[in-house]
């Protein structure tokens, strides 16, 4: 039991905050703290990748003399790539966010929405 | 046992910040928070032996990501979020709940963390770390994956991130009407001695260490994608610091905006030359005498051309939301 519980603490921690961020984009009205909630639930995923790619006893994926277990490379380059693409997606989302506070006047998405209804 | 240790400590950590972020309304607290949170990540990839990984987070999660925000919440001159009280919770709470349990429900039938016998380790991964070292010669197999055997999905994302930056220039980066008198944070400031003395240390050091992470990534953790966010952030605190004229009379815009292309004309541009040499787009094997050294010499011209892409896109895209609220 005690062994299960460790072997899917990292899958269940990785939900948790995946749901944690999923629940600030849905319920907040705030677009700052939804971009935000967004790149939690984006490093949940990075979490969720990585914790499969470990190996117990496993070593850093860089060849070194005389170590015969490795981490699985293949996640960690997908990761690496998703987290610099990441940060330039969500600097398109604070661009838009700038923008929206131009045109309304506002970040909060409910007075956005009655200005929208006023026009 | 001790790594597991670590690891549900640092877990747990993350998950404490996660919902303190959820609940804090102060969003300069909920942006450093999110820096803390991105950080105490990129401590338990370190823990998983995901070191580039760890690396990469660090210097986007924990700095770029955090003064883009920084930057927005100082151009929308918002400081707290409105807190309505007539919001329904339960709908959402209810959604994500249920969406959890279910995901939980999933995650019963996997194979526990770290077993060598997961079908992911079983795959395409024995491949790799059998053969990486022998067919490129670079010790760093995260590389040669990422430059040589994925090159396609790499190039991919390089145009994502260059895309990304022209986006952010469409939207922000033209004239605008200053609706009142918004003066520019980064200008205003008139910083202390001691922190332009130390900038003037720093900033070389951190020049040097991107310059070394890119040429030694073959090698070590590293490459094109870390140097260039590392770079960027050596420039981004120079603008901090001195301000964003004296970061423009350094480095022109104009001149960012080819480097962001050359960049990704670099990547594409290798992948001619091997079609024209008798090989596929992105065989880097006919770039040398020997397969060996055309991989390794391939390798590193797409790991340039990586990191000279996103230190372009990434400093474009601060530049931009630091100019917009140039008077």
């Amino acid at each position: 039991m005690m062994d299960f519980i460790i072997g899917h603490y990292n899958y269940w921690v990785s939900i948790f905050l995946m749901m944690v961020g999923f629940y600030a984009v849905i319920s907040r009205g705030n677009l700052v703290k939804k971009i935000i909630g967004m790149n939690v639930f984006q490093v949940s995923v990075f979490l969720l990748y990585i914790s499969i790619s470990t190996v117990e006893q496993g070593s850093a994926p860089i060849f070194t003399e005389g170590v015969e277990l490795y981490s699985n490379p293949l996640p960690h380059v997908l990761i690496l790539t998703a987290i610099v693409v990441g940060v330039a997606t969500t600097a398109l989302g604070l661009a838009l966010v700038v923008r929206i506070k131009e045109a309304y006047g506002t970040i909060e998405e409910d007075e956005i929405h009655e200005l929208d209804h006023t026009l | 046992m001790i790594e597991v240790f670590i690891d549900i400590i640092l877990l747990s950590f993350i998950a404490v910040t996660a919902v303190a972020i959820l609940r804090m309304t102060n969003l300069f607290a909920i942006i450093m928070l999110f820096g803390i949170f991105s950080f105490l990540s990129a401590s338990l990839f370190a823990v998983m032996d995901a070191v580039d990984v760890a690396f990469t987070e660090a210097a986007v999660g924990a700095g770029i990501s955090t003064v883009l925000m920084l930057a927005t919440i100082a151009l929308t001159k918002t400081q707290k979020e409105k807190v309505s009280v007539s919001h329904r919770h339960w709908l959402p709470l209810s959604v994500v709940i249920v969406t959890g349990a279910v995901l939980v429900y999933g995650t019963l039938d996997l194979p526990a963390f770290g077993d060598p016998e997961a079908p992911a380790q079983t795959h395409v991964a024995p491949y790799y770390i059998d053969k990486a070292v022998e067919e490129t010669g670079l010790p760093n197999m995260v590389t040669s994956v990422l430059a040589s055997y994925r090159g396609f999905d790499t190039l991919g994302e390089v145009v994502v991130v260059f895309t990304a930056g022209v986006a952010v220039l469409l939207l922000l980066g033209g004239k605008h009407r200053i609706s009142d008198t918004g003066t520019n944070e980064i200008e205003k400031n008139e910083h202390s001695l001691i922190l332009r003395v130390v900038a003037k240390f720093l900033i070389p050091l951190i020049i040097v260490f991107a310059l070394y992470v890119q040429f030694h990534g073959d090698f070590g953790p590293g490459g094109g994608f870390q140097a260039g966010v590392i770079l960027s952030a050596a420039i981004i605190l120079y603008t901090l610091v001195f301000g964003l004229d004296a970061a423009e009379r350094v480095i022109p815009p104009s001149i960012l905006r080819i480097l962001a292309s050359l960049g990704v004309l670099i990547y594409t541009g290798v992948g001619i030359v091997t079609i024209l040499l008798g090989g596929n787009y992105l065989n880097y094997s006919v770039l040398g005498d020997s397969k060996v050294a055309g991989q390794h010499l391939g390798i590193l011209l797409v790991e340039l051309g990586v990191g000279i892409a996103v230190f372009a896109v990434l400093l474009v895209i601060f530049l931009t939301f630091a100019g917009r609220g140039r008077p």
